[in-house]
Formats: structure tokens, C-alpha cells, sequence
């Protein structure tokens, strides 16, 4: 099967140099989305970079906005901008907010969200609209683990399994770690599978760094009918940069110029190839 | 100026349903949601012509303010409706960001407005949704009078507005006054009555008190001008100002804290454009209790007798 671990290794990298520009940002959780990215658009996904507003394109959600740094490398990587905006991350005037805008008029942002626990809903809406009306698109939605803390998010898994909204698939990136530490110390999240099931949906649990894995598993909720699947991806925050991985210290911090080429190095050493 | 006369009672959330179905009917983009109140707050309307357009979410008040958000995002223009307490307060974050960040068009009912929702009491009885709602960028907040302009008012958000809006509407049966072919502007104040004394800017259910109470002021010799407030967000400053330049005296009525609502919308105008003695009338910083809304409105002052009273002890004091 084709994999995308070159494109990764572009978006990665994409990432650390847009954040190091940007002097803060979300390092750990971008980086370790970097391969479910890759996989959904350049292989998932239905969309096309030159018509962002194509009426039949497939549609993501981004619930949590702090991993911006990724959608944006992600998208622009992909052409739907100048791959040199991406240097104005976070700054005054920039289309490329801190949290995603749609206000600010950067294509292929479907979602202006980052307050966590409200992308789902929204997805769930999406998909809904496109239940009546028969069209064939599909709704993906990226949630945080520690974002399932949400009560919230509940009410929206609750509903679109009451709905049978199986045109929508929801991605937990499962990397076990929140600003305060572990999730499981945080506030307990296990057994997510079990949780997940309970409430109606198809669960899938993959490696969140196996694209051929990851392939399948959205294949397989393409195929699934009258449920909604939830893809859990165990993730590793930090990914491909061995000196800050699995570090929770690196969710919310951005690294300095001289680190940058330090991380940048490290990428190189640890990149997989297709 | 019209004689204004009482058609039949009616309560408002009748006018918000029976006009959301008309809208349906002209519109097949309308999707309706609901959260367990569906007759409670004048939805079955809709539910019943159009249950192909209608979803049940459950008592989940923020899943359905984004389930809302999403289907808007697809070109549908979605209306939500609950009790305003419910949709201002536990799903503010949800409208916040997923409605008014993104600016989407989506229609809110807040049911159960003021104190005159009655034996429920405090809990369900919305006294600071409007405050909630009122900072928030590209919301529109309306407050029609009557059942008969929550009627025309909800047809003309889905047809003339773009961004969210929020109708408030209220539980029970109240005076039905205003005219079928009346010719309401969103965010332009209509004008009930003229008198040269002093001037009522009144809200909602409190329209028609002021007008009794103006008639009762008119037998002391105080002739009142009543202004009907039916858009609380953009307020209309111009009918606030000339109002300022022609009395010394301003009134606020509203089934609201006096703090964060119509009263405050019309002091913040005042204020920087044109100062004038002001009067609010509504909740002062309390919470409602049960019983009857006519035993409500009267122990709070805010019937048309308690309005005299508070706006007579207010001029002789």
C-alpha cells in the first residue's frame, strides 16, 4: 500500500519552522498528528487544494485548535497556500491565527474552534445536512484525548449514534498526555474503547504512526453503515523529534532558533521513508 | 397615534412557533432541533408539518448549539429553542464560538423570558440572557411584544438576517396588540405612543404594561411616549437620542435584570451621546421565586401599576 511518510516528514518540519517563527504555539501535539494528516490528505480525504470551497469535498473538523500548526503545514504543504505564510503563524494580520479563523480567510478552514469540546457537535451537524440532502461527502472530526473530559463531547457522541450518522468519522489522538500531565492522572479516560462502544459507535484503535494501519482503519469506517466510527490513535506527542517525545513539558511550548535546528536534525535521523 | 387594543391573549412562544412553520413553509432550508421542550417552547409546529426537518437531541443544550453550527456550515438555517435560560447560560461557550465566532445563521428561542414564566420559579425563569448574549459579536437579540410580532419577527430573522440570532419569548398568555400587516424593522424602535412628559423604552412583555400604564398615567395628567424596544442588539441609538433630546426623563422596562439588558443598552447610549435622567425598571439584582406571573409581575413592580408607581415615586422624589 502507498504511504505518505515523505509528505510527514515535509509537514514536520513544516511545523517546527512555523513555530520556532512564531516564538510559541503548540509543538508536542502537532508533530504527533503529523502521520493522520498525511494519511487524510493525501489519501483520504476528497478535496481539492485548488477549489477549497468545492461543494463536494470531504470536510474536517478540527476541534482541537491549539494543534493548528499542523492543519496549517498540512494545507499548505498540500497547496492551498504559499508554503511561505506559514512564517506569519501567530503574528498581527496573519491569516494563520492562533487558534484556526475562518473569519481570516485562510482556505481550507473549515471551523473557527479552539475552545475544546465543540468541534464534534459541529462535525455532527455537517454530517447530518449531508444525511438530507444524499450526498455522498463524508465529515472527519480531530479531537484530543484529553478533550473527551468534555462533557460535551458526550452529548455529541451520544447523538450521532442515536442518529446513525455513519457518514462522519471522528480521530481521538490518543497520546496519554495534557498540559497537567498523563491523562490517566489528569482524570481517568480508560477504557476509551469500552466507552466509545458503549455509547454506539464502531471503534477502531490503531498506531497513530502506521499510515498502511491508519489507511485502513478509515477505509473501514468509509464502509461502516448506521454507525459513526471513531478512529483511536495512539500517538506518540512530539513524534519524530526523540528529545522532546512522549514529554508532556512540550504540549503548549514553541522551540527557540537554536533548538530548531537541533529538532530539525533529529527529524532527519528518526524519518521514515515511503 | 393608535388606540392599542387587546386582540386575545396569546402567549409569545405561540407567535415564535406558529411563525417558524410558516417560515418552514416558504423556506426548505429551515431545520428545527430539539431538547426534550419541544411543545414547551413552540416547536411542535414545526415538528408535526415537518418531521422530516426535525431532530430530537435530548436534554444536551450544547451538542445542539453546535449540531446547529455544523448544519448551517451546510447552507441549512437551523432553529434551536429552549428556555433562554438553558440556551444563554449552559450553552454561552457553544454560542460563542461555534455560532458567533464563525458568525454562522442560526436561529435560538429563548423560551421562559422574565419573571412572568411564574410557579417554575427562579431556575427556569430567564432574568440575565440578555446581558449573556449582549458582548457577544454579530449577535442579534430581538424581543417582540406580542405573539403577533414574535409571529412576523422570527419570518423576517430567517429571511432578512445572516449571522446568529436570538428571539426571547415568553410562557404565558399575554395581551396580542399589535397589527398582522405591521411593518417592523429589525433594529429600528417602533413607536406606541406620544406624550410630551416623559418616555417609556420598554421590551417584550413589558410593551404592553407600559401602554396600560401610560393610560393610567394620562388620569394624573402625565402624558408618556411609549417606545417598543423589539431589538435589543444593534440597539437603535437614534430613537434612544431623539427620545433624549425631547424628555428629561427616560424609563426602562424589561423582564430582565436591570443590569446587562435594555436598561443598560439604553444608559451606555445615554451616556455617550446625550445624558438624560434614567429610570430602570425590571429585576434589581435578585432572583425570581414561584408564583402566579400576574402575582410576580405586580410584588416586583413591573404590571402596569407597578410601573406607575415606581415612574410617580421617581418624579416626586
Amino acid at each position: 500500500m502507498q504511504t505518505f511518510y515523505n509528505q510527514a516528514f515535509e509537514i514536520r518540519k513544516l511545523i517546527l519552522e512555523s513555530l520556532s517563527e512564531a516564538g510559541s504555539g503548540h509543538t508536542g501535539g502537532s508533530l504527533g498528528l503529523a502521520d493522520v494528516f498525511a494519511v487524510l490528505y493525501h489519501k483520504v480525504l476528497r478535496h481539492n487544494p485548488l477549489k477549497p470551497e468545492w461543494n463536494e469535498r470531504d470536510r474536517l473538523v478540527l476541534s482541537i485548535g491549539h494543534v493548528a500548526p499542523v492543519l496549517y503545514a498540512t494545507l499548505a504543504h498540500a497547496g492551498y497556500f504559499p508554503v511561505e505564510e506559514l512564517k506569519t503563524l501567530r503574528k498581527l494580520g496573519s491569516r494563520l491565527q492562533g487558534h484556526p479563523g475562518r473569519d481570516f480567510g485562510l482556505p481550507g478552514i473549515e471551523l473557527s474552534a479552539g475552545s475544546l469540546g465543540q468541534g464534534l457537535s459541529v462535525a455532527l451537524g455537517m454530517a447530518l445536512a449531508d444525511k438530507m440532502d444524499n450526498r455522498s461527502r463524508r465529515t472527519y472530526c480531530i479531537l484530543g484525548d484529553g478533550e473527551l473530559q468534555e462533557g460535551s463531547v458526550w452529548e455529541a457522541i451520544m447523538a450521532a449514534s442515536h442518529h446513525q450518522i455513519d457518514n462522519l468519522c471522528a480521530v481521538v489522538d490518543r497520546n496519554g498526555l495534557q498540559i497537567d500531565g498523563p491523562t490517566e492522572l489528569v482524570m481517568k479516560l480508560e477504557s476509551l474503547t469500552d466507552r466509545w462502544k458503549a455509547f454506539g459507535w464502531n471503534v477502531i484503535s490503531v498506531d497513530g504512526h502506521d499510515q498502511t494501519a491508519l489507511i485502513e482503519a478509515f477505509e473501514s469506517a468509509q464502509k461502516t453503515r448506521e454507525k459513526p466510527t471513531v478512529i483511536l490513535a495512539k500517538t506518540i506527542m512530539g513524534k519524530g523529534v526523540k528529545s522532546i517525545e512522549d514529554d508532556y513539558r512540550w504540549h503548549g511550548k514553541a522551540p527557540s532558533k537554536e533548538q530548531l535546528a537541533v529538532f530539525v536534525e533529529e527529524l532527519k535521523n528518526s524519518r521514515r521513508y515511503d | 397615534m393608535t388606540k392599542w387594543i387587546n386582540k386575545g391573549s396569546k402567549p409569545t412562544r405561540t407567535g415564535f412557533g406558529e411563525g417558524v412553520k410558516a417560515a418552514a413553509s416558504k423556506n426548505d432550508m429551515i431545520v428545527g432541533l430539539g431538547a426534550d421542550i419541544t411543545t414547551s417552547v413552540g416547536m411542535h409546529f414545526f415538528a408535526d408539518a415537518f418531521p422530516e426537518r426535525f431532530f430530537s437531541l435530548g436534554i444536551a443544550e450544547q451538542n445542539a448549539i453546535g449540531v446547529a453550527a455544523g448544519l448551517a456550515l451546510s447552507g441549512k438555517i437551523p432553529v434551536f429553542s429552549t428556555y433562554g435560560v438553558f440556551a444563554a447560560h449552559r450553552a454561552a461557550d457553544q454560542i460563542r464560538i461555534s455560532l458567533c465566532y464563525n458568525n454562522l445563521h442560526v436561529i435560538i428561542g429563548g423560551a421562559h423570558a422574565g419573571i412572568s414564566v411564574g410557579p417554575d420559579g427562579a431556575t427556569h425563569q430567564a432574568l440575565e440572557d440578555i446581558a449573556s448574549l449582549r458582548a457577544l459579536p454579530n449577535m442579534t437579540i430581538l424581543s417582540p411584544c406580542d405573539a403577533t410580532q414574535a409571529f412576523i419577527s422570527v419570518q423576517k430573522a430567517v429571511e432578512e438576517l445572516k449571522g446568529p440570532v436570538y428571539i426571547r419569548f415568553g410562557r404565558e398568555a399575554v395581551a396580542d396588540f399589535t397589527a398582522e400587516d405591521q411593518d417592523i424593522k429589525i433594529g429600528k424602535a417602533q413607536l406606541m405612543r406620544k406624550g410630551d412628559d416623559l418616555c417609556i423604552i420598554a421590551t417584550g412583555h413589558l410593551v404592553w404594561e407600559a401602554l396600560q400604564a401610560a393610560e393610567k398615567l394620562a388620569d394624573k395628567g402625565i402624558e408618556a411616549t411609549v417606545i417598543n424596544m423589539h431589538t435589543l442588539k444593534p440597539i437603535d441609538k437614534d430613537s434612544i437620542i431623539e427620545a433624549a433630546k425631547k424628555f428629561s426623563r427616560i424609563i426602562t422596562a424589561e423582564e430582565h435584570q436591570i443590569t446587562g439588558g435594555l436598561g443598560s443598552a439604553v444608559a451606555e447610549v445615554l451616556a455617550e451621546n446625550h445624558p438624560a435622567r434614567l429610570l430602570r425598571i425590571g429585576m434589581k439584582d435578585r432572583f425570581g421565586e414561584s408564583g402566579k406571573a400576574e402575582e410576580l409581575l405586580a410584588k416586583y413592580q413591573m404590571d402596569a401599576e407597578g410601573l406607575v408607581q415606581q415612574i410617580v415615586r421617581w418624579i416626586n422624589s
